[in-house]
């Protein structure tokens, strides 16, 4: 009873997995590049390759992670915010990425660090 | 058989799709920059005119600031030039009950030409409270147009210092080193009760545009530090310490910063 099952499990996960595969493929090249270009200090580049990671695959958080800090290094502090958001609504146990927003936020805070009187 | 198989190929994409989840990762350096509060692009030059003071009278804290903040302004401020005129008397000419106080067109003061602090003494106030009396001259734009029109209208720093001496006892936390009959070194928790003292700085900056003598900007920060009692330490030297946790932020107002640190990419 349980073999039909097994079996039109797996076979729905052959059918879809390629194109996911595809997908993540695609974008792991574009991150992968964006990493690339963004060691060499053309962050606009890294932005566009991030961008489209995200957008052929919009569960990838590494690539929302990386998106956040390249928005990080061009001051855009509130797009920033926004990516490493959704990184973290994707994966949000994972280690790198909670690292990498809290030292954003200590610079957030810094900025606003003041005392109304 | 079937079953076999199939638990194969699913323990097969389990793996699969574990090894490509399977994170790398590159840590690069990055320089976050700020983006200044004001846009300062219409002044050619900064003016930190003088404070109202209150608090330890051992700093004088209106020269001490101006001081430094126009030191640090030369060095940090880009395109701005920084003005060396005298620094005003403001608690003289604010003063609740000076019948001089500049108060635009009304006032004798706001036809004359600022009197610089040297000229008139002091400029602090008793205590904290009392700035509240001496908030109209922020607020005075005609006064403060007029001192801008005599300095080629540039951007004018201003405000109250609060640098007083606080004294506070209590428990605090500390590491107490031991060694065991073995001569094994431990290192423990230990709360005492402790006589601390120290000061607390409260400066509250107003930015004033010098050519409408509007307030374009305020903002107000707290840093305290506490030594323990025994601790002797020069008053000049606590205020050097306060004014420097608070300067990066000081001049991210008027200038675009850098912050400086690492992050991590992900593969």
């Amino acid at each position: 009873m349980n073999h039909p099952l097994a079996v039109a499990f797996l076979l729905s996960a052959l059918v879809t997995a390629p194109a996911y595969a595809d997908a993540r493929g695609d974008a792991r090249r574009q991150v992968e590049f964006g990493i690339a270009v963004a060691q060499k200090g053309l962050w606009r580049e890294a932005i566009y390759r991030w961008q489209r990671a995200t957008e052929l695959d919009p569960t990838f958080a590494q690539a929302f992670n990386n998106l956040a800090i390249a928005h990080e290094h061009e001051g855009e502090l509130d797009k920033a915010r926004a990516a490493y958001e959704k990184a973290l609504q994707i994966e949000p146990s994972n280690p790198l990425i909670k690292q990498n927003f809290d030292l954003f936020k200590e610079i957030n805070d810094r900025i606003g660090r003041k005392d109304g009187r | 058989m079937i079953a076999l198989g199939a638990r194969t190929v699913a323990s097969f994409i389990l793996i699969a799709a574990a090894s490509g989840c399977s994170v790398g990762y590159v840590e690069i350096p990055l320089e976050t920059p700020i983006q200044p509060k004001i846009d300062v692009r219409p002044f050619s030059r900064v003016f930190v005119a003088g404070f109202i003071t209150a608090g330890s009278e051992e700093v004088d804290g209106n020269l001490e600031t101006v001081r430094l903040l126009r030191s640090q302004l030369r060095n940090k401020a880009g395109a701005l030039r920084v003005i060396d005129a005298d620094a005003l008397a403001l608690a003289d000419l604010a003063a609740p009950d000076n019948g001089a106080a500049p108060t635009g067109a009304t006032s004798g003061a706001a036809g004359s030409p600022p009197p610089p602090a040297q000229a008139t003494g002091d400029t602090t106030v008793s205590d904290e409270t009392a700035f509240a009396a001496y908030d109209k001259i922020f607020a005075d734009k005609d006064y403060w147009k007029k001192v801008g029109e005599e300095l080629q209208q540039p951007l004018i720093v201003t405000g109250t210092i609060l640098f007083r001496p606080q004294q506070r006892s209590g428990f605090v936390q500390r590491e107490r080193e031991t060694f065991d009959s073995l001569g094994r070194r431990r290192v423990e928790p230990e709360r005492t009760y402790q006589e601390r003292k120290g000061f607390i700085l409260r400066p509250s900056f107003i930015f004033i545009d010098g050519r409408t003598g509007e307030t374009l900007h305020t903002e107000t920060f707290r840093e305290e530090i506490l030594y323990n009692a025994n601790q002797t330490t020069p008053p000049l030297s606590s205020y050097f310490e306060l004014m420097d946790r608070l300067l990066p932020s000081f001049l991210n107002t008027l200038t675009a910063q850098k912050v400086r640190g690492s992050r991590t990419l992900l593969k």
